[in-house]
C-alpha cells in the first residue's frame, strides 16, 4: 500500500512538471520558434506624439542578434538614413550631412526617430537566459490566449531593465505581452505583441507596441509588412562602408 | 547778507569744514550705494532677460510646465501669427521667437569620423532680419572673439570655450547632432564663422548660436519656436506690468487646451521670481542705510550746531540781534553747506561709481557652478538721477538738523544770558 501510493505521487509529480516547463524551457522554445539565421523584412514605425502620430518605413537585414542594417524609406526628412549594428556598436548615417557618428555614451539612452524605443533598446543581444533569473509565477489569458507568465529578474549589473515580466502563449511559443521594470520597481516599458501569423512554419508576431510609460502619447506602434527567413544576405552590408552607399 | 553769511562761512573753518565734510560723505555713500545696487540687480535681471527669460515669455501651457527640459515636442506652432497677434495686443513690447534646444556639437576629422565632441546648449536666434533687434540685445557684436556674425544661412557661431576645447575655428565644418521636434535625431552642417564669449559661465561652457531658420530646419521646427520672448520698449523690466499683462493674457486663453499660448512674467520663471522679491527687499534695505547714513547726517549737523554755536548765538542775542533773524541766518548758512557738502559728496561718489561701471568687479570665483546666469562683473550704473538724488537728502538733513538745534535760541532768556556768558 506504502509503496503505491509513492508511485502515484511520483507519477502525479511527474505528470504536472510535463504540464508546465520550467522557465528557461519555455524562454527556449520561445526562441527556437522565432529565431532564425538571419531575416530581412520590411516594415513601418507609426509614432503617436501628443500631438500627431507619424509614419516611416524601413528595410532591415539583421544577422541573429549581433549585426543588422536598417534604411529609413519615408518620410523623405528620414530618407536614407542609415543605422549598423554591430556586436555592442551602433553607428548613424546621415545622408544630409554625409556623416556617420557612432552613437555611444549617454546617446545610446535618446529615442529611436522619436519613438517609444531607446537605441540601447536596440543595443540588447544577450539571451534573456544569459542575463536574467527566470521563473513561472502563473498562466494568465491575454486576448482569449493562454500564457505563462514569467518573471525574470536580472542576474547581471550592466542591464537597462533590472526585472521583466512576459506573457508567453502557452500554445504558439511567441511572446504576447511585455513589462519592463527599473530596480526600483517602477514600470518603465511596455510591449504588446498581437496580430500573429504563420510564416515559412513559425510562428511571428507581426505588430508590436511599444509604450514608454514615462511618456505621454499612445506609444509606438511597429508593423512587419514582409519578413523572409534565412535569405542569402551580402557580408558587406554590415559593414561601415555599405552605410555611404 | 548773503555775501556776508558766505564771507563768515570762510573765514570761520570750524562752522564749514566738518559739517560739509559729514555731509559730502553721506552724499557720496548715497550715491555711491546706488548706482552699485542699480547696476549689479539690473545687470543680473537683464542679462536673464535678454538671454532666457526675457520680461515676458510666451509658450505653450504644455512646454511651460516642463521648460527646464526644453521639450521641442510642445513648442509653439504657427508662431508668425501668434507674434502678429501679440503685437496687435499687447503694444510697447517687442516679440523675439527664439528656438532653445539641446545636442552635441561634433567635429570630423579628414575622414568625416569625429574629432572630438561635446554637449551643447542651443539657441536659434533672429540675427538675419533686418528688423531683428536680437544682434543688439544679445550685445553680440561686443561679445565676438574671433571671426565674424552669422551673415548668410547654414553659418553658427560657438562659445570660445566651447570652440577652444573642440579645438575649431572660423571656417572649420561642423556638425549639430540634436533631436527633431518630433524626436527624431537629427544631423546638419554649419560652418563656424566666429566665437563669442557671452560673459555668463552658465552658456559660454557650451553654447550654439544658429539663426532662427537655420534652427527650424535643423530640427523641423517650421514656423514654430520654443517660446516667444517680449521684451519692454523702454528696456527696463517693469514687473506689476507684466505680471499684469501675463494674467490678462492667460485668462483669455483656452484653460483645458495644453497647447494653447500663456505668457509668464520674467519673475514667473524659475529662480527669476526669487531674484525679482530680493531686489525689493535689498531695495528697502538701501533705504535703510541711506535713512541711517542721513540720521548720522542730521545728528551730527543738529550737535555741531547746537554746541559749537552756544556761546556765539548767545553774544548775539546780548547784544540786540533779533532771535529770529539769528535763527535764519544760521538756516541760510546750512543751506549753503548743504549745497556744497551735496555738490562735493555727489562728486566723489559718481567718481567711484564710474571705477565700478568701468572696471567692475570681478566676481568670476563666486560664480562657479551656477547654474543662474549672473554677471562674471558687478558694475555699478551711472543714471541721470544720481547726479541730484544726493542733494536732497544731503541739503534737507543740514537743514533739518540746523532747525532742530535752532529751536533752542528762542528759549533762551536775555536776563540770564549774561550770567551765562560770564560762566
Amino acid at each position: 500500500m506504502k509503496t503505491r501510493i509513492v508511485i502515484i505521487l511520483l507519477l502525479a509529480n511527474a505528470l504536472g512538471g510535463n504540464a508546465q516547463p520550467n522557465a528557461d524551457e519555455i524562454l527556449d522554445r520561445v526562441d527556437k520558434n522565432m529565431s532564425s539565421e538571419n531575416r530581412i523584412f520590411e516594415s513601418s514605425m507609426t509614432i503617436h506624439g501628443r500631438r500627431s502620430s507619424r509614419t516611416m518605413t524601413m528595410r532591415t537585414y539583421s544577422v541573429g542578434d549581433k549585426q543588422s542594417f536598417t534604411e529609413y524609406l519615408t518620410p523623405p526628412r528620414e530618407q536614407g538614413t542609415k543605422m549598423l549594428k554591430l556586436e555592442n556598436q551602433l553607428w548613424i548615417y546621415s545622408p544630409s550631412t554625409d556623416r556617420t557618428i557612432q552613437i555611444s555614451g549617454h546617446m545610446l539612452r535618446q529615442s529611436v526617430m522619436g519613438s517609444d524605443l531607446s537605441y540601447e533598446d536596440m543595443m540588447e543581444d544577450r539571451k534573456l537566459k544569459d542575463i536574467y533569473s527566470a521563473k513561472v509565477i502563473g498562466e494568465e489569458t491575454i486576448d482569449g490566449r493562454k500564457a505563462y507568465v514569467i518573471e525574470l529578474t536580472a542576474k547581471v549589473e550592466d542591464v537597462a531593465y533590472h526585472s521583466r515580466k512576459m506573457w508567453i502563449d502557452t500554445e504558439k511559443n511567441i511572446p504576447l505581452k511585455e513589462d519592463l521594470f527599473a530596480k526600483s520597481g517602477q514600470l518603465l516599458k511596455r510591449t504588446t505583441m498581437s496580430e500573429v501569423e504563420k510564416i515559412e512554419g513559425r510562428w511571428f508576431p507581426t505588430k508590436i507596441v511599444f509604450k514608454d510609460m514615462l511618456k505621454q502619447g499612445d506609444g509606438t506602434e511597429y508593423k512587419i509588412t514582409s519578413i523572409k527567413f534565412n535569405q542569402n544576405i551580402p557580408e558587406h552590408i554590415f559593414s561601415k562602408a555599405s552605410l555611404r552607399k | 547778507m548773503i555775501k556776508f553769511l558766505i564771507k563768515g562761512l570762510l573765514r570761520d573753518k570750524s562752522r564749514s569744514r566738518v559739517p560739509i565734510i559729514v555731509v559730502s560723505i553721506g552724499v557720496m555713500l548715497t550715491v555711491l550705494m546706488n548706482a552699485y545696487i542699480r547696476g549689479f540687480m539690473g545687470d543680473t535681471i537683464e542679462v536673464n532677460a535678454k538671454f532666457t527669460n526675457g520680461h515676458l515669455k510666451v509658450m505653450t501651457r504644455a512646454y511651460a510646465e516642463n521648460a527646464n527640459q526644453i521639450p521641442n515636442d510642445l513648442a509653439l506652432v504657427d508662431v508668425d501669427q501668434l507674434v502678429s497677434d501679440l503685437r496687435n495686443q499687447i503694444p510697447g513690447v517687442s516679440w523675439a521667437p527664439r528656438i532653445q534646444f539641446g545636442g552635441l556639437v561634433d567635429i570630423p576629422d579628414e575622414n568625416g569620423e569625429t574629432k572630438s565632441q561635446g554637449p551643447a546648449i542651443g539657441m536659434g536666434v533672429d540675427l538675419l532680419s533686418i528688423d531683428s533687434k536680437e544682434i543688439e540685445r544679445l550685445n553680440l557684436e561686443r561679445s565676438i572673439v574671433r571671426g565674424n556674425l552669422i551673415k548668410n544661412r547654414g553659418e553658427a557661431m560657438l562659445s570660445e570655450e566651447f570652440s577652444v576645447k573642440l579645438g575649431v575655428g572660423p571656417g572649420d565644418e561642423i556638425t549639430l547632432i540634436g533631436s527633431t521636434m518630433h524626436g527624431s535625431m537629427s544631423m546638419d552642417n554649419f560652418i563656424l564663422v566666429g566665437t563669442v564669449n557671452f560673459g555668463a559661465e552658465a552658456i559660454d561652457k557650451g553654447a550654439i548660436l544658429l539663426d532662427i531658420e537655420d534652427a527650424r530646419r535643423a530640427l523641423d521646427m517650421y514656423d514654430s519656436s520654443s517660446e516667444i520672448l517680449g521684451f519692454f520698449n523702454d528696456g527696463f523690466y517693469n514687473n506689476d506690468l507684466a505680471v499684469r499683462i501675463a494674467k490678462d493674457f492667460n485668462e483669455a486663453q483656452d484653460p483645458n487646451d495644453e497647447f494653447a499660448p500663456i505668457i509668464k512674467s520674467l519673475s514667473q520663471q524659475g529662480a527669476m521670481g526669487q531674484y525679482v522679491a530680493l531686489t525689493s527687499v535689498w531695495s528697502v534695505y538701501i533705504s535703510l542705510v541711506f535713512i541711517i547714513a542721513m540720521s548720522l547726517v542730521l545728528w551730527n549737523a543738529g550737535l555741531l550746531g547746537g554746541l559749537r554755536r552756544y556761546g556765539e548765538v548767545g553774544i548775539r542775542i546780548a547784544m540786540g540781534e533779533e532771535k529770529g533773524h539769528v535763527y535764519r541766518s544760521m538756516i541760510y548758512e546750512s543751506i549753503f553747506i548743504g549745497i556744497a557738502g551735496s555738490i562735493v559728496g555727489t562728486a566723489f561718489g559718481l567718481f567711484f561709481a564710474w571705477l565700478i561701471q568701468k572696471y567692475g568687479i570681478d566676481i568670476t570665483g563666486m560664480m562657479q557652478g551656477s547654474s543662474m546666469m549672473l554677471p562674471t562683473h558687478i558694475r555699478a550704473r551711472i543714471a541721470p538721477s544720481d547726479f541730484y538724488i544726493g542733494l536732497f537728502p544731503g541739503l534737507i538733513s543740514t537743514v533739518l538738523g540746523t532747525m532742530l538745534a535752532g529751536i533752542g535760541i528762542y528759549k533762551r532768556q536775555t536776563a540770564k544770558l549774561f550770567k551765562e556768558l560770564e560762566a
